[in-house]
């Protein structure tokens, strides 16, 4: 019990110091001067809106990335007491006194910077020479872009800093995997890759490249693993068990994790409801839970309701209807019924509000006890206002002449019947009695005569519809389409029998009781489906670029002017270590397909484990950079330079590890590992020396003259702002 | 187990066939070869009982093709009204018979073949393929249909013998030949104009020959090998030709042969040199063969269709040059641009047309209130422009004047010829795309303001060089907002006239939305050339209308509020596509997958996946598997992988594609789906009986399951005939109807 005092208590301690001159050169650099510009720079425009709605928890929803990203920059702004004021709408907006600059750009300003170490020791697990690790790190440390990316409140650094922390973690199992499997290290790099990886995807989804990667790599191991056959059955299957678990299941139930989180944190109503669903909307604090709190769940007949439709393409909008009528002829020549309009109005209205009707009965108001209306009814629906009920019949629709127009029906005793029954069909139902729910059911009107349904066309009305969305009758249904489908927003029970008092009725706000929740699953679900749909149409922008401008670095990003001077901050990479990353890879595949040739002749260059480690290498960073560079090909969206960056940073891994193999492998005598030495020297200060010169670029904290600035100029492509006197 | 009654399982039919080729196996590592041929052959029958087996062997495959062809070509004639994209196909053709120039998003073999196919059964040319529904009535449309149902029918025996190959299995090959001779999908699609069966034909036959050369591999360079190999290519640019969807069969061939080098490489035994002659060879037959090919139905297909038609808007105005009728053809114009010509602007994007303006405004709320400027495809005196020094009002075209040439890098001044308004562009948001600046027309008689300036360059060029009509691709720049104009592709609304919309966009990217180029031109102070000299060489054209086709394909967008088929729907025949009729009392025919046939090949694709990667884990755990068992699961993972191969890339790739998908896309790839299904049941009934070798009724489970199989398929074939050869009555939601009770589905609409 005693032993302790019995033995000295000994501390040794293993400082790799140029590992600690690295962290702290890295941090210097991405550190110095972190609140400069004190404006708002590039794209922190756009974060920064999302980071005031985290500090004022109001619900939103961004189509670019999972929530993780816009979290670990709120956090920063948690941590500095940001209040969430500040209006993002400029770039180049001085900030506010409110606004913690420095804590808001500290986290991806430590992530760029704690990716330097993270390089040097990637490149000694994969077995290469301490002076090969230094390079890596030091290439890291001098990428202008990098830097920029780093010191500003944007996510590609923290994104890169997974991604090699997945990579890292990964080789470091690999590495515990050969003397001690099943130890606590082996446990916890192994937790870590999976965690690193879920942490990547759940800030852009890019970082699911960098995650299939992995996945890959660690499923060729398991197969070599399979294959041992000096390890039992029983092991074999635990090894794959543990794999699985970490690395398929706990990434996913991380990712789970960050919807949680995020949705806890945002419970109030905000400007991008409408893109929810109201059952949605509804468990949001404010916005529609107001108006639908203490709703009757169940509609019968009798009720008024406002009829929202599901797709809400273009625009979010309910059924309506108003005094107007369709015009005799169109402009176009044809016909129409001349009744009543019925359109989709992106507002909230009382012409919004329709009646349920029982076809066999008159009352409009909901009898007692209430008869609730069931999947398969038949159903009238009256417009509230003009109590004209909804009608359609073979009369081209105004806009899409293949479907049948929709109107609310007046008799102009010209034989023209009312068709004006509808068959009500609940989409989502659990049984074929269930009843149709508020909020919750998603139903389809059936006209019981033509069997048309009733749907958006998504079409927008002429002037004389008060460009308002057509609403049409499908006569073709084909398959089911949520521009078909329609849910109660709002819901009473009607309870006046005399117009005049239920438009006073209409009028006034519904008010009952009873509160609905969605549960966590339903949310996320809709949330990361919405997500994914959502388009932003409208999407060009002066600085995107296509993927092959990438590689030579032909374009640029100017992220920020200063108001008076010409001090500037550009998006602009160091050239040298561009083009000698690409040329790195190119020496890479073509030294490859050389030795598989020749080894598939039996002539084997290298000794097996240089072999092994030359592919281990180029596996993690050539593939690491072609996994997060190729994908953009086929993608639409628009695209820029900062997208590139991750794929950067594998080439600047790559580049020692090539280096290092021409002078162990391709120089044959010592004279020529000197020049060799030599050349790789003077190439690493010709990359000082241009990153010393973009310097003003990168921090924009000199003011340059324009013809320094001209001289800056490099391609023609560049787009270096220079101001007219 | 015992190896006897092993041995007593694989019956005759096992052994490989007596052909010129050995098995494909031949291929793989000597110890499969020899516990292959252990386990395939175990005792030899005698000489006569051969040819016997032989005989059999022919009467069988006849048997497959003669029932495929009988299922194929009965009631061909019905509907006697065009069907679905019929009106496309039909239509196409009758051009290649007229010889008038269209335009469609597919390469033009398919339509060139179903041209031909009209043309020799004695089809003018003259039925108008309007829209479904038409009746044929005189017109002669069996020839094309028989065509198409022709080549339709082939695909079952190509099938049954690439099976057979595979796993050297009759009991397979027939699983597979029922499977698709009984799918009502791939009949309906055969039977009609389609392109489908001519593509899906190309692809099997590639497929086949491919797998007939490797089965040669044992004996290279001799006649078959050269055969198989060079009518592999044939076949190759015969799909690329049809459809695009060809390029997935290509990558399939080139992976295998990829691979084969690899192996050859690696034998040491075999010289560099003769690794140079296999790689030669394959150069030769699969990439060189088939370009020439692909190449020579692009020749044939100009020179056909040497008249003006339809499709000349999507082509470039040197392009149209060749065609007969057209405007440009043989014209002489003047070659150099000169100030107070009168010319025509056209934008160098696919489907943009010609810059226009009309004497009508932009409506209240948009933009200023000044007169509209779009782009208009079709030829319109609004098209024409003057072009005006930006200073001088004077008359250009006064004789008194000396010609004056417009240059590279002038400020000038466009004029619209019927307004005499001048283009004019300002600061305020263009009608549709926000971000860009409005385009209109402005001044009165040619007097405007500063806004009306234009500086014109040409891409690619020096400061001071002439323009030149048809040839330069010029950019016009605002001088005084410094915006580039260009067309958005974007429709306007009805005000202005579903033209598309004009704009000046800020953003100088060089996109072919901001290039133009003048078409016509006319100056009578200058001399005129002929176009001829400016026609554009056969490369240019060939890579021309690649471009446009694939423009074309990927402005095949889905609409917003439209249902649309999504990939995945196809494999569990979610829904079907109506090809005639819709009422109870019209000749309705209906494509579907024929249910039990299309469930079984998705079941059999996840067992497929389960038994594969069992076995597969066993070989690599370094399991010894009895004699009998590696020969199947040789089968299993090689042939079967081959042809899992095959579904993945033909239906997969549509995942990524942004155009709009039909349910048919999926077709080529059901064909490898149904091939899996015969070889993995085939296979798994033989482990089975293996396994229960004990039992004595063993051998009988392979038999029992594979008869019941093909009854099961043929048995459902008779139940949904009726959604392929025609239903009449009522729908079949009503008990009344002969389909009552076969929807399944509630997303089948027959």
């Amino acid at each position: 019990m005693w032993g302790f005092l019995k033995r000295p208590i000994v501390v040794t301690a293993d400082i790799n110091l140029s590992l600690v001159a690295l962290t702290g050169m890295g941090l210097l650099s991405r550190l110095w001067r972190l609140t400069y510009p004190p404006a708002v720079v590039f794209d922190e425009v756009y974060y920064g809106q999302y980071i005031s709605f985290y500090m004022k928890r109001i619900f939103f929803l961004d189509d670019s990335g999972p929530p993780f990203g816009h979290m670990v920059l709120a956090l920063g702004g948690y941590l500095g007491g940001f209040d969430g004021h500040f209006l993002w709408n400029r770039i180049g907006a001085e900030y506010s006194s409110n606004v913690p600059v420095w804590s808001l750009r500290l986290l991806p300003a430590l992530a760029g910077a704690l990716s330097v170490p993270m390089a040097y020791q990637i490149v000694l697990e994969l077995h290469f020479s301490h002076c090969a690790a230094m390079g890596a790190a030091l290439l890291m440390l001098i990428e202008n872009a990098l830097i920029t990316q780093s010191r500003l409140m944007l996510l590609e650094s923290v994104l890169i800093f997974f991604n090699l922390l997945a990579v890292l973690s990964y080789l470091k199992f690999f590495n515990c995997q050969k003397h001690s499997p099943f130890s606590l290290s082996w446990w916890f790099w192994l937790t870590l890759t999976g965690v690193a990886c879920s942490c990547a995807v759940g800030i852009k989804y890019m970082g699911m490249f960098t995650y299939v990667l992995m996945l890959a790599v660690a499923a060729v191991h398991a197969w070599h693993l399979i294959g041992d056959q000096t390890l039992s059955n029983v092991c074999v299957f635990c090894h794959l068990l543990a794999r699985a678990v970490a690395l398929l299941v706990i990434p996913v139930v991380l990712y789970l994790l960050f919807f949680y989180v995020h949705l806890i944190l945002l419970f109030r109503s905000g400007p991008h409801d409408q893109i929810m669903s109201s059952a949605f909307q509804a468990s949001l604090e404010g916005g529609l839970a107001r108006i639908t709190q203490g709703q009757p769940l169940e509609v019968a007949f009798g009720s008024q309701v406002t009829l929202r439709n599901v797709f809400g393409k273009p625009v979010p909008c309910w059924l309506h209807s108003h005094q107007d009528t369709y015009p005799m002829i169109y402009e176009n020549g044809r016909g129409s019924s001349h009744q009543q309009q019925v359109t989709c109005y992106p507002f909230k209205d009382v012409n919004n509000w329709w009646i349920v009707k029982d076809p066999g009965r008159h009352q409009l108001v909901v009898s007692s006890p209430p008869r609730p209306v069931r999947h398969g009814d038949m159903v009238q629906l009256v417009h509230g206002m003009t109590t004209r009920s909804l009608n359609t019949h073979d009369v081209a629709a105004p806009l899409s002449p293949h479907s049948q127009e929709v109107s609310c029906y007046i008799d102009y005793n010209i034989s023209m019947p009312a068709q004006n029954l509808w068959r009500l069909e609940i989409v989502n139902r659990g049984s074929d009695t269930d009843v149709w729910k508020t909020i919750l059911s998603e139903v389809r009107f059936v006209h019981v005569n033509t069997s048309a349904v009733l749907k958006l066309s998504g079409a927008h009305l002429p002037d004389w519809g008060y460009r308002q969305l057509e609403i049409v009758g499908e006569k073709l249904s084909r398959g089911y389409h949520e521009s078909m489908v329609w849910n109660v927003e709002e819901h009473r029970y009607g309870a006046s029998q005399e117009q005049r008092e239920r438009e006073r009725e209409l009028h006034s706000p519904a008010q009952v009781d009873v509160s609905r929740n969605l549960s966590f699953m339903a949310r996320f679900l809709e949330l990361q489906w919405k997500m994914l749909v959502l388009r932003s149409d409208d999407s060009e922008h002066k600085y995107s670029s296509s993927p092959l401008e990438w590689v030579t670095l032909d374009t640029n990003i100017a992220y920020w002017l200063h108001p008076r001077t010409s001090a500037q901050i550009h998006l602009l990479g160091n050239i040298v270590i561009w083009i000698s990353g690409s040329l790195a890879l190119a020496i890479y595949a073509l030294l490859s397909l050389w030795y598989l040739l020749r080894q598939r002749r039996n002539v084997h260059d290298l000794p097996q484990d240089a072999w092994l480690r030359w592919v281990l290498a180029g596996a993690l960073c050539a593939g690491g950079w072609a996994v997060n560079y190729l994908p953009f090909f086929l993608m639409e969206k628009t695209l820029f330079l900062y997208h590139y960056l991750p794929a950067l940073t594998f080439q600047i891994l790559l580049l020692p590890v090539v280096l290092q193999h021409i002078s162990d492998h391709l120089c044959r005598s010592q004279l020529q590992r000197s020049v060799f030495s030599a050349l790789v020297v003077a190439w690493y200060s010709s990359a000082c020396h241009v990153s010393h010169t973009l310097r003003p670029l990168t921090y924009g904290d000199k003011s340059l003259s324009p013809h320094e600035l001209k001289a800056l100029r490099w391609k023609d492509s560049w787009d270096i702002l220079i101001r007219k006197h | 187990m015992p190896p006897a009654t092993g041995g007593g399982l694989a019956e005759s039919e096992l052994r490989p066939r007596r052909g010129r080729c050995g098995p494909q196996a031949a291929r793989a590592a000597g110890r499969d070869v020899a516990t292959e041929a252990a386990a395939r052959s175990p005792k030899r029958p005698a000489r006569g009982s051969q040819r016997f087996e032989a005989a059999g062997r022919w009467a069988l495959l006849a048997l497959v093709t003669l029932l495929s062809f009988a299922t194929r070509f009965h009631r061909l004639a019905e509907p006697r009204h065009i069907c679905w994209d019929e009106t496309h196909f039909g239509k196409m053709g009758s051009y290649y018979i007229n010889r008038t120039f269209f335009f469609d998003v597919h390469p033009p073999l398919g339509k060139m073949l179903i041209g031909l196919a009209g043309y020799l059964s004695g089809y003018d040319g003259t039925f108008l393929f309007q829209k479904p529904g038409d009746k044929y009535e005189h017109h002669s449309y069996m020839g094309m249909r028989g065509f198409c149902a022709f080549l339709g029918s082939w695909l079952v025996p190509f099938a049954y013998l690439t099976v057979l190959d595979l796993s050297k299995s009759l009991s397979a090959a027939l699983l597979t030949a029922a499977l698709l001779t009984f799918d009502t999908g791939c009949l309906t699609l055969s039977q009609y104009i389609l392109l489908d069966p001519i593509l899906m034909f190309f692809i099997m036959a590639a497929m086949l020959s491919m797998v007939k050369y490797n089965s040669c591999a044992n004996r290279p360079f001799s006649a078959p090998w050269w055969f198989w190999l060079s009518l592999t290519g044939v076949s190759l640019a015969g799909a690329l030709g049809v459809k695009f969807v060809g390029l997935f069969i290509i990558l399939q061939v080139g992976l295998n042969t990829i691979a084969d080098l690899w192996h050859l490489f690696g034998d040491l035994s075999l010289s560099l040199v003769t690794v140079g002659k296999h790689l030669t060879a394959r150069v030769l037959c699969l990439i060189v063969l088939p370009l020439a090919l692909y190449t020579a139905t692009f020749a044939v297909h100009f020179m056909v269709l040497s008249k003006s038609g339809p499709g000349d808007g999507f082509f470039s105005s040197a392009f149209q040059a060749r065609l007969s009728g057209n405007n440009l053809h043989n014209a002489s114009i003047p070659e150099h641009l000169a100030y107070g010509s009168v010319i025509t602007v056209k934008n160098l994007r696919m489907a943009i047309g010609y810059l226009h303006s009309h004497r009508h405004l932009y409506p209240e709320g948009i933009g200023a209130r000044q007169q509209q400027v779009t782009t208009y495809l079709h030829k319109d005196y609004n098209n024409l422009w003057i072009i005006k020094k930006h200073n001088t009002n004077s008359d250009p075209l006064d004789p008194s004047f000396p010609v004056e040439f417009v240059r590279h890098g002038d400020i000038i001044r466009l004029e619209h010829k019927e307004t005499s308004r001048n283009l004019h562009s300002h600061y305020h948001e263009a009608p549709l795309t926000r971000k860009h600046y409005q385009v209109t027309g402005y001044g009165i008689n040619g007097t405007g303001d500063s806004n009306d300036f234009w500086r014109i360059e040409v891409v690619n060029r020096k400061f001071g060089n002439r323009i030149k009509v048809l040839r330069s691709r010029i950019r016009l720049i605002h001088l005084v907002t410094g915006c580039v104009l260009g067309s958005s592709g974007k429709v306007l609304p009805k005000w202005g006239w579903e033209q598309l919309e004009v704009t000046c966009t800020p953003y100088l990217k060089e996109t072919l939305n901001s290039i133009w180029n003048v078409e016509d031109h006319i100056n009578p102070k200058l001399p005129n050339i002929s176009l001829n000299v400016l026609q554009p060489s056969f490369p240019e054209i060939l890579l021309e209308s690649h471009m446009v086709m694939i423009r074309g394909n990927s402005g095949l967008k889905p609409k917003d509020n439209e249902f649309t088929s999504k990939p995945w729907h196809w494999p569990i025949n979610y829904q079907g596509l109506r090809f005639s009729g819709i009422n109870d009392t019209d000749f309705r025919v209906y494509l579907l997958g024929n249910p039990v046939v299309w469930w079984l090949n998705l079941l059999s694709i996840a067992l497929y996946l389960l038994s594969g990667s069992i076995i597969a884990i066993a070989i690599q755990r370094g399991a010894q598997l009895p004699a009998e068992v590696a020969g199947l699961s040789q089968v299993l993972l090689r042939g079967g992988g081959q042809v899992l191969l095959g579904w993945t890339l033909h239906y997969f790739p549509f995942f990524l594609m942004g155009r709009v998908l039909y349910f048919h896309h999926y077709f080529p790839a059901m064909l490898f789906s149904s091939m899996l299904t015969g070889i993995l049941w085939d296979t798994l009934l033989r482990l089975c009986a293996w396994g229960l070798a004990s039992w004595p009724l063993a051998r009988g489970i392979h038999v029992v399951g594979i008869l019941s199989l093909l009854l099961g398929t043929a048995y459902s074939f008779y139940l949904f005939h009726p959604l392929a050869y025609g239903m009449v009555g009522p729908l079949a939601q009503d008990p009344q109807s002969p389909m009552a009770g076969l929807r399944w589905l509630d997303s089948w609409d027959f």
